[in-house]
């Protein structure tokens, strides 16, 4: 038994009731409480992570109750692995300044930093549940906090809230009623001991029904296509910090528990053999591949691109899942990386430049590379890492994609994948071609500069982390991918 | 076959109540009604769990000297317990549902969708009315209103 898998969701948890409380009479040292809690949440994460790659998962049972009566925290590699990218994600957004990254400085009394250590606490329990309801409670957390966060954003941002705050609960409660039928079918809500009763039941209706319960509640969560239609409203109107921690973690917390259910319980020869539910998966996963760079492209607003665009990379690992087979499977983890560390770089850098010009809309921001050479540099890394070509973390995942879609034989599949990275391309060199080589016409970015450290800090930061993703890429495979993969596909 | 929609009768309910909660949610136009739906929604989730522990013949799971510790003779507390906890989850996202559309009325002065959709759509500032308790969203969106004057 170790403290460690409690201890992830708990001192965020802490940190965001301190925050709240100093928040009250400091409104500066809050943000300062939410970053000390989100660096011992990392510390955390990392330790944990380097014990259970050459270990056993680490375990830990609630109150002392043996599972499966008591609730159990599980740290696997996976969850490390995902806990490690929430806790780092988190660490930046939090350090992000408020004035750029909330639009405005929180006054006292307005939570925002105890709202975002709440979110990182749901999101780092969710990866440590090992309990299916306890799963859930952690679900709704994360999501009421981010109901919350997104409407910081202003009128339409709080509409949005409103539509994503329905959509969200109808997703949870389908979630809920698919574990209610699980427990009535085995009587047990522990994981791994749902994973053990299961083959005895495995024919009946009724797990099947659990099974695409489960799949479309927690497709809503992961914004999966067509379930995608709270994203881009709720992306483009959250404030930019917001925005960079909703693109890069939170929606990954969906597909965790997709990951982590649809194979970790029910196993791929269930999942993907019995019922199409790993053929839906991908082929919806496609459509969102499609629709979303399609949409990007049409898009005039910077955030808006952006938002669209994760649609797009959600359904790369939406793809990733359900081809069911361990290439593809590391494929989709790594992508979970890749994308976390790309997006949210070009949300830091979207809420730099507005920060500094007060510019959002793409045909303004011609030029600016000539104005903020460091930002704009740190933006061409990320814009390549999207598109996918190497030497950045991007080329990588989408070069395991596409070998998974061969080794499955789906041939129509590797080729969207491969074709959207040109859609992708359009959208992204364009701006690059904008930015850089086009001459400045909007007068407001006459004498606009560089921002501060505390702006291009985070963003070189993720942007040098996409050059180390792209050369550790085969440590990270072989100590942490490879094995997680095989042992989640084992069954098949 | 008779038999056991009588004996399950209240599944149908159930089923009745989703069906109900997500036409609220997704058909209505009014933003009031589509949160009464959500709640009808999550009500019929709880109904369905606190009728899948319902045990003929038992008793409440406190042990007594007359049924003695034979697991059968009581319910199973454990869906009791989690719907208790689902229930107080729920009141949290009524409360922050609650809370956003009174800032969306404070804002537009109507719950209608599609009214809402056309002032956000429409003229920037169409939609914005100074208020005090308004504060975090000013900041916001004078700096919005700033971005968009100059376009």
């Amino acid at each position: 038994m170790s403290a460690l898998p409690v201890l992830l969701p708990v001192i965020p948890l802490i940190a965001g009731v301190l925050a709240v409380l100093v928040g009250l009479y400091r409104p500066a040292a809050a943000q300062a409480v939410a970053t000390l809690g989100m660096a011992g949440a990392l510390g955390v994460a990392l330790t944990a992570l380097a014990q259970v790659i050459d270990g056993a998962p680490l375990r830990h049972e609630v109150g002392g109750w043996p599972p499966p009566i008591g609730i159990e925290y599980v740290l696997d590699p996976l969850s490390g692995f995902l806990a490690t990218i929430i806790a780092g994600i988190g660490l930046l957004a939090v350090l992000y300044p408020a004035k750029a990254g909330l639009g405005f400085v929180p006054k006292a009394g307005l939570p925002a930093y105890g709202l975002m250590c709440l979110l990182l606490t749901g999101l780092l329990g969710v990866v440590v549940s090992g309990d299916l309801f306890h799963l859930f409670v952690f679900l709704e957390i994360y999501a009421i906090s981010t109901y919350a966060l997104v409407a910081l954003g202003g009128d339409r941002a709080i509409f949005a809230s409103f539509r994503y705050l329905l959509l969200g609960t109808a997703g949870s409660g389908l979630y809920l009623l698919g574990v209610g039928f699980i427990y009535f079918t085995t009587g047990s809500l522990n994981m791994a001991d749902v994973a053990g009763l299961l083959p005895a039941v495995a024919d009946s209706p009724t797990i099947a029904a659990a099974a695409a319960l489960i799949t479309v509640g927690l497709g809503v969560k992961m914004a999966l296509f067509p379930l995608h239609v709270w994203l881009p409203d709720a992306h483009t109107n959250a404030p930019p910090a917001i925005a960079a921690l909703l693109a890069a973690v939170q929606v990954k917390a969906g597909a965790y528990a997709i990951i982590r259910i649809n194979y970790g319980v029910f196993g791929p020869g269930l999942v993907a053999d019995e019922l199409p539910i790993a053929e839906l998966l991908t082929w919806f996963g496609a459509a969102g591949i499609l629709v979303g760079s399609v949409m990007a492209i049409l898009q005039t607003d910077f955030k808006r691109l952006l938002a669209y665009s994760t649609v797009a990379q959600l359904g790369y690992i939406g793809v990733g899942i359900g081809l069911a087979n361990p290439i593809a499977l590391i494929g989709a983890l790594l992508h979970i990386l890749n994308h976390a560390v790309m997006k949210s770089g070009l949300f830091f850098i979207a809420g730099g430049i507005y920060s500094q010009t007060k510019i959002k809309e793409i045909p303004r921001m011609s030029g600016l590379g000539r104005k903020m050479p460091l930002l704009m540099s740190g933006f061409a890394i990320a814009a390549v890492s999207m598109v996918g070509l190497p030497p950045t973390a991007g080329f990588i995942s989408k070069f395991y994609l596409v070998l998974g879609a061969i080794e499955g034989g789906r041939w129509p599949i590797a080729v969207i994948i491969v074709g959207s990275s040109l859609l992708t391309a359009v959208y992204f060199v364009r701006l690059i071609e904008r930015i850089f080589t086009g001459k400045v016409t909007d007068p407001k970015l006459e004498d606009a500069h560089e921002p501060g450290p505390r702006i291009l800090g985070p963003v070189m930061l993720l942007a040098v982390g996409l050059l180390v993703i792209f050369l550790a890429n085969v440590w990270i495979v072989d100590a942490i991918l490879a094995p997680v993969a095989d042992a989640l596909l084992a069954g098949r | 076959m008779v038999e056991l929609f009588v004996d399950r009768y209240v599944y149908l309910f159930v089923l009745v109540l989703l069906s109900i909660g997500l036409y609220g949610m997704f058909a209505m136009r009014n933003l009031a009604k589509k949160l009464v739906g959500m709640t009808i929604f999550t009500t019929a989730i709880y109904l369905f769990f606190i009728e899948g522990s319902v045990k003929d013949g038992a008793t409440a799971p406190i042990i007594s000297p007359a049924v003695g510790v034979d697991a059968a003779g009581y319910v199973d507390p454990l869906p009791h317990l989690l719907i208790l906890t689902a229930i107080v989850v729920g009141v949290g996202i009524v409360g922050v549902g609650l809370a956003l559309l009174v800032r969306i009325y404070q804002a537009h002065g109507t719950l209608e969708e599609n009214e809402v959709v056309a002032r956000l759509s429409g003229s920037p500032r169409a939609g914005r009315r100074g208020h005090p308790l308004d504060e975090p969203a000013q900041a916001t969106s004078a700096g919005e209103a700033d971005g968009e004057a100059g376009a």
